[in-house]
């Protein structure tokens, strides 16, 4: 590895996302202001989005105080152009078929930048919100995360590309043949399919799993577009990283194809040395091959991203280490990972759908 | 507001034309079903129009014919709700509801995507309860299988009644307390996380004119979208329904009628009258005339042609050759008003389809069309009006631009928005807080 390889740079939006007490103190104070929720993250997506960082994320869960966060980040969508939008999406107490649906959606209205943070929801309290069965371990449900990714990724491929014909003569408006079933057996559920939505823009919206806890690295491995790590020194993180590498070697994937970009929750008030040591520290980790990129969990994301664009991410694009402006419009485009063809395209059409 | 004081006020909301026959997807201005544009372009002419609201249908499996997919209309369609939020952004005033099934999904989330979509559209929310009762759907999810057509307005009921006890659950101080519902079809219990939403509850549509969908509107919505689109069924099913409203101590004002409708504009209604045909034997291909037909006879019906004589055999009245579609009530009565209408008038099988089905409500020159939807409402066979186009996405560009300043003019529409929420607009009360 080298150091010319793309740095790739992403923040966390949701209020108190991060574990210091100054998080917590505004995730609390954030709850009753709901109402300001657009245009709060409207705002700091387009502060990201001027620093051209590849993607946010935004966090949630069934307990977590505030809004459903597939849909802040729709509400955010057009008023942005560029950015990625990320939302956490539990795969645990959901139906597997509107998952996906909202997330192909999510990346019709963004025009293809949409991604999802695959997330479990291991605790009684959450399933006492539904009723419908006791919380199993957190191996079972990080194995059933998987087969809603899977199930996720035959569904958005369940239409091909070119399904949609508008043949006058024949009066046919999808060619059926490019339309499948997906026929999905998992342990816990069975889809049938096709999708009710046609294939987005970017073919499969970006999976990105949290890969810090062991029960979820295996998924990450085989499903993660994008995997976050946290680590305290970047021999930590290469080990990660390259742990990651070889799981989706193992499971038949291209490790080039996956991006691996550390977690860090940082406090900018307390960060010794402030954004410029950080930016020393990313193009440290960055250049010796330990990630890929970073994932900033501010603890004050009105204070901690404006401090982070201006003072951290300026120094890496005046070294040259970080894109000036946008190349190209998907966030597969920024993140550098192909547009898959649609595994039931004829063998035929495989060469030709691919897209850098 | 300018209205006329005394003149019943006309409520109307947009239907995105999507997947049915009467969308036509082969006409040269017709744009794209899926990209956001198309969405936005319809939402903003319906808020520049100042509709009352905006509306998308659902489907949760697409369409089968013969265990095939049905490939004739308009396939597929994004998910309701992350649209709407998306239109809330391209949009200030229109409200944004979405039809989302009661059976496929629990009240804990769905009413959590809901309050958040209120949240995000400053108190546009609508929510459209549909039920579902077949296990060809249910083949897409968890819980599989199927309700008695009883049991889905049973679980219907319990779930949006279990949705307003979570909405109830902050104060409107902005107090969080926890919940608990134990019921027939749902036990649960914890905290709502979404502060109560600007309009308290989302406003609630019900679609379906069964006698167990009619109960269910007048106890529990405030929209109802029926089918009745002649001014005689219109004025049976609109005192039926008010009717109703009392038993559950409400006003007749508490709940808004609106059918579905369908129109045509012209110069004049010659004109009209003209596009009107010309647009049925679009939406009616040779294809959709055998589809047509075959979803009556519930037969294969492939090998007749479609500028021939009906077929003389009888409908099959246990046929299971269409699936993911509501069902033809009385399909040996239909066949029969079918033959003979084909007879009399000596029509092939595509002029019987297009001149028995797919004809449209309102047709005629921009006066006719207002005068007409004002005697409706006037004569209360509705509280107003979900317009259908049949094209996306332009579909309503002339109805906005022709038809709603005659409304204006007559003193029976709007001519600004008064309030900010989907409730000010259809004139909703505040719903009580039930602590």
């Amino acid at each position: 590895m080298t150091s010319s390889r793309t740095l790739h740079l992403a923040a966390e939006l949701a209020p108190g996302a991060g574990d210091s007490p100054s998080a917590l103190a505004s995730a609390r104070t954030a709850a009753p202001a709901v109402g300001g929720t657009a245009a709060r993250t409207v705002a700091l997506a387009r502060l990201a989005e001027g620093a051209a960082l590849d993607f946010l994320t935004h966090d949630d869960s069934f307990t977590r105080p505030g809004l459903d966060a597939l849909a802040v980040l729709a509400r955010v969508a057009p008023e942005t152009r560029s950015i990625g939008l990320v939302p956490t999406v539990t795969t645990t107490h959901t139906e597997p078929f509107h998952v996906q649906a909202a997330v192909a959606t999510l990346d019709w209205v963004s025009r293809g930048r949409a991604g999802w943070r695959i997330a479990v929801s291991p605790t009684g309290a959450e399933a006492a919100l539904f009723g419908r069965r006791t919380a199993p371990a957190t191996a079972e449900l990080w194995q059933e995360a998987g087969e809603v990714a899977e199930v996720s990724r035959k569904l958005w491929d369940s239409w091909e590309d070119d399904a949609e014909i508008r043949d006058v003569v024949t009066g046919r408006f999808v060619d059926r043949r490019k339309l499948h079933h997906v026929n999905f057996q998992g342990a816990t559920f069975s889809v049938t399919g096709p999708s009710i939505v046609p294939r987005p823009p970017q073919g499969n919206p970006v999976t990105v799993v949290d890969a810090t806890r062991p029960a979820a690295r295996d998924t990450a491995a085989h499903h993660a577009d994008v995997a976050l790590i946290r680590a305290s020194s970047a021999e930590e993180a290469a080990a990660l990283r390259a742990e990651l590498r070889q799981g989706a070697r193992a499971h038949g994937r291209d490790p080039g194809q996956l991006r691996v970009l550390l977690s860090a929750t940082v406090d900018l008030d307390a960060y010794e040395g402030g954004p410029a040591a950080l930016a020393e520290l990313i193009a440290g980790w960055h250049g010796g091959g330990a990630v890929d990129g970073f994932h900033l969990v501010p603890a004050v994301p009105e204070r901690d991203l404006e401090r982070f664009t201006a003072g951290t991410v300026t120094r890496l694009r005046d070294r040259g280490l970080f894109r000036k402006a946008y190349e190209g419009t998907t966030l597969r485009d920024q993140l550098g990972l192909a547009r898959p063809v649609s595994q039931y395209a004829a063998e035929a059409r495989v060469t030709t759908g691919a897209r850098a | 507001m300018s209205t006329t004081p005394g003149r019943k006020q006309i409520h109307l909301a947009a239907h995105f034309p999507g997947v049915n026959s009467t969308t036509v997807w082969a006409d040269p201005r017709s744009g794209s079903q899926i990209d956001f544009s198309s969405f936005e372009h319809l939402a903003r002419t319906a808020e520049r129009g100042l509709f009352d609201f905006f509306f998308l249908a659902e489907g949760l499996r697409l369409r089968e014919h013969n265990g095939r997919i049905h490939d004739l209309d308009v396939v597929g369609r994004p998910e309701s709700i992350t649209v709407l939020n998306a239109l809330a952004a391209v949009t200030d005033r229109l409200g944004l509801a979405g039809t989302v099934n009661a059976t496929f999904n629990e009240p804990y989330e769905l009413a959590r995507r809901l309050a958040s979509l209120d949240h995000l559209s400053a108190g546009r929310a609508a929510w459209n309860v549909v039920t579902s009762s077949d296990a060809f759907t249910g083949e897409n999810f968890r819980r599989g299988g199927f309700l008695d057509r009883a049991d889905r307005y049973a679980r219907a009921a319990e779930f949006l009644a279990t949705a307003r006890e979570l909405w109830d659950s902050w104060t409107p101080e902005g107090r969080q307390r926890p919940f608990v519902h134990s019921g027939p079809q749902f036990g649960i219990e914890g905290e709502f996380t979404v502060p109560r939403s600007p309009q308290g509850h989302p406003v609630v549509i019900q679609a379906g004119d069964s006698a167990e969908g009619r109960e269910f509107a007048a106890s529990a919505a405030d929209v109802v979208f029926t089918r009745h689109s002649t001014l005689e069924a219109g004025r049976e099913f609109y005192a039926d329904v008010k009717g109703r409203l009392a038993r559950y101590g409400r006003e007749p004002g508490d709940l808004k009628i609106m059918p579905g409708v369908t129109y045509v504009l012209g110069d004049t209604d010659g004109e009209a009258q003209e596009r009107a045909g010309e647009i049925r034997r679009q939406q009616v291909s040779p294809q959709n005339a055998i589809l047509a037909l075959e979803q009556i006879w519930g037969r294969d019906l492939s090998g007749y042609d479609p500028d021939g004589p009906l077929p003389d055999i009888d409908p099959d009245p246990d046929s299971t050759l269409v699936q993911g579609r509501v069902r033809v009530a009385d399909p040996v009565g239909v066949a029969r008003r079918w033959r003979a209408l084909s007879e009399a008038k000596g029509l092939s099988i595509r002029q019987t389809v297009v001149e028995s089905t797919s004809r449209q409500s309102f047709v005629g020159s921009p006066g006719t069309v207002a005068a007409a939807l004002e005697e409706f409402v006037a004569t209360d066979a509705a509280d107003g009006f979900i317009l259908v186009p049949h094209l996306t996405p332009g579909g309503l560009d002339d109805f906005v631009d022709r038809v709603v300043p005659l409304l204006q003019e007559r003193g029976v529409f709007r001519t600004e928005y008064s309030g900010t929420t989907l409730r000010s607009h259809l004139g909703l009360p505040e719903p009580v807080w039930k602590g």
